[in-house]
């Protein structure tokens, strides 16, 4: 029978020839992945499910990452239950505070998601590891706990929408713009509990950064996972973290049929987008930044899992050039991983944004979220590369968050309010992009 | 029988406990902070044995488990949405939350009414206006672990 990747990669976990969209299958998970949040709670419920010991301590990623380093005392007691579980189940792959970073940026790096495999973490974005083209997708704590117990989980194996690329990528746009773009037209359930496949020869041109952002807000659309079927970037990719980890596990890379069934195909014409900007307070609410409300902004969030890679601190940094940031605003940089951290240092980006007057921080999730370092205020207005700008998202409910890519952030975090990035420069942006 | 607090579409976990309270796992003290973002007042007014009605995607956003937890610690029997985000179901599942996916009954019932629901039937009554609706029915596989009393209790009837 014709199949998806997502079935392909879903039968073999469940040890079977075929699966088709709607059953319910258990599968065999490759990697668990839980935080500084999720982990207290499925280390308790793992605790109480009465078996000895975890299923394979080689296979399960903990990550501090959210409220790192610890705040306050109660985040630090969270911390101390998950490096406790850690240490009394020998597991391998932990990742304490100054080694590590968020764990969505992290693990492609460890070269602990490959493609083909099944991730299950407990984390919503735990889908940005799909484009590697893996299955990947978030759960609770529970869910999670009964991983670490068992090694399995059931899973309705999920329709695909297809989303199909053509064209290539235009001055200033990258993953965020596509996915913004997507989820404005198809809404905040848009793919509600589907698989959301991103294919098309415009795929090509995207870099791997790109794609971990057009992954990783699959959960914004409502979708269980997002994948990017694999090519020549992802392969490369993936042998070179292999090479760098010393970890040259086998994987299989699975690729849809062409008759396969799609529940839902649309088409996106890379040459027809521009960079984005989803307003106040649902990612659906994206429209062109060149067409959105120019309005004074206080606070500007460069970072999060969707947007604290290399490439959109490059990016970032192409638009500040020797500019400083506006008066009136306050830029917070945090690079996504200590990996990242060390290599904008390297390249003298860290002190670049430090000397136009950001906030330059140590990596955590931080503000995204509203734990810690620039939560925002009452009535503030904040610029964030992340994902969510949801009702009270980054602190206080009154605050109105806007998303957007690297390149439209800095350019508020410059000209104090929110405008298009060729306001600020008109120099050539395409070769930042690192697969660009 | 409870009082039905009625919210719309898209009630995410950021607003159903936000993430400045997860810094604690307790189920209290999460609850006192249930809906805080979306209803300031829901903690007073909420009694045992209420339910929360709301619009479709209900849950979306974040995997944090601490929302259906937060909920049925405030006391909610159980909540009634035109559709559920996919963790915050599991999580519901996982937890103990009684949730029933039913857009009919959800249309037919306005804030402050008295409502009934029977979470392993999936029907739900408008005690206000006399009537009764059928939801989703949960798929047998996952109807085990509601009747196992959660996913621990699952997990160890299996290894048992």
């Amino acid at each position: 029978m014709p199949s998806t990747i997502t079935e392909k990669i879903l039968a073999r976990a469940a040890g079977r020839d075929e699966v088709s969209a709607g059953e319910i299958v258990t599968c065999k998970v490759d990697l668990a992945m839980a935080n500084d949040v999720t982990a207290p709670s499925a280390a308790d419920a793992f605790r109480r499910m009465g078996v000895p010991d975890v299923w394979d301590k080689h296979k399960i990623a903990l990550v501090a990452s959210h409220f790192v380093p610890a705040k306050d005392i109660a985040t630090a007691k969270l911390m101390t239950r998950m490096r406790q579980f850690a240490n009394e189940y020998d597991i391998e792959h932990f990742f304490e505070v100054g080694r590590g970073g968020i764990e969505h940026i992290l693990l492609p790096e460890e070269a602990l998601t490959l493609p083909g495999q099944v991730v299950i973490g407990a984390d919503s974005h735990s889908c940005t590891y799909g484009a590697l083209g893996c299955f990947s997708t978030g759960v609770g704590s529970t869910d999670l706990g009964a991983v670490f117990a068992t090694g399995e989980i059931w899973l309705k194996v999920p329709e695909t929408m297809k989303i199909v690329y053509t064209g290539a990528p235009g001055e200033w746009v990258m993953g965020k713009d596509l996915i913004l773009s997507v989820i404005g037209r198809i809404g905040d359930d848009g793919a509600s509990y589907m698989a959301m496949e991103h294919t098309g020869e415009g795929i090509g041109h995207l870099s791997m950064d790109s794609r971990l952002t057009l992954t990783n807000m699959a959960i914004e659309a409502g979708a269980k996972s997002g994948i990017v079927p694999p090519d020549a970037t992802t392969l490369d990719y993936v042998r070179t973290r292999q090479e760098i980890m010393g970890r040259p596990n086998d994987f299989e890379v699975f690729h849809s049929d062409e008759d396969a069934h799609f529940d839902k195909v649309i088409e996106v014409d890379l040459n027809t987008v521009e960079p984005m900007i989803a307003q106040p307070s649902l990612p659906s609410l994206s429209i062109p930044v060149s067409t959105v409300e120019r309005r004074k902004v206080d606070q500007v969030f460069l970072g999060s899992c969707t947007n604290a890679r290399i490439e959109d601190l490059r990016m970032a940094a192409h638009v500040l050039g020797d500019r400083s940031i506006a008066p009136t605003v306050r830029l917070t940089v945090i690079p996504a991983t200590q990996r990242v951290w060390k290599q904008a240092n390297e390249e003298g980006l860290l002190d670049l944004f430090a000397s136009a007057g950001a906030s330059v921080s140590t990596p955590t999730c931080g503000a995204c979220l509203g734990a810690h370092m620039g939560v925002v205020g009452p009535g503030e207005v904040c610029v964030s590369t992340s994902n969510r700008n949801y009702v009270g998202r980054m602190g206080d409910p009154t605050a109105q968050v806007y998303l957007a890519n690297p390149a439209v952030a800095m350019a508020a975090a410059v000209a104090g309010e929110i405008v298009h990035p060729d306001e600020i420069t008109s120099a050539p942006a395409q070769a930042v992009l690192t697969g660009g | 029988m409870g009082k039905a607090f009625r919210y719309g579409d898209n009630v995410d976990t950021d607003v159903i406990i936000p993430a400045r309270y997860l810094t604690t796992t307790d189920e209290k003290e999460l609850a006192a902070h249930a809906l805080e973002d979306l209803d300031p007042t829901f903690v007073e007014r909420v009694k045992p044995g209420d339910i929360v009605v709301a619009g479709k995607n209900f849950g979306c956003g974040s995997s944090r488990e601490h929302a259906p937890v937060a909920i049925k610690g405030a006391g909610v029997a159980g909540v009634v949405a035109s559709s559920y985000a996919r963790i915050f179901f599991r999580n519901a599942i996982n937890t103990g939350l009684p949730i029933i996916e039913c857009p009919e009954a959800v249309a037919a019932i306005s804030d402050g009414d008295e409502v009934t629901i029977d979470a392993e039937a999936g029907v739900v009554r408008n005690e206000t206006t006399g009537e009764e609706f059928k939801g989703e029915q949960l798929p047998d596989f996952v109807m085990d672990i509601v009747k196992a009393g959660g996913l621990v209790e699952w997990v160890r009837s299996k290894n048992t």
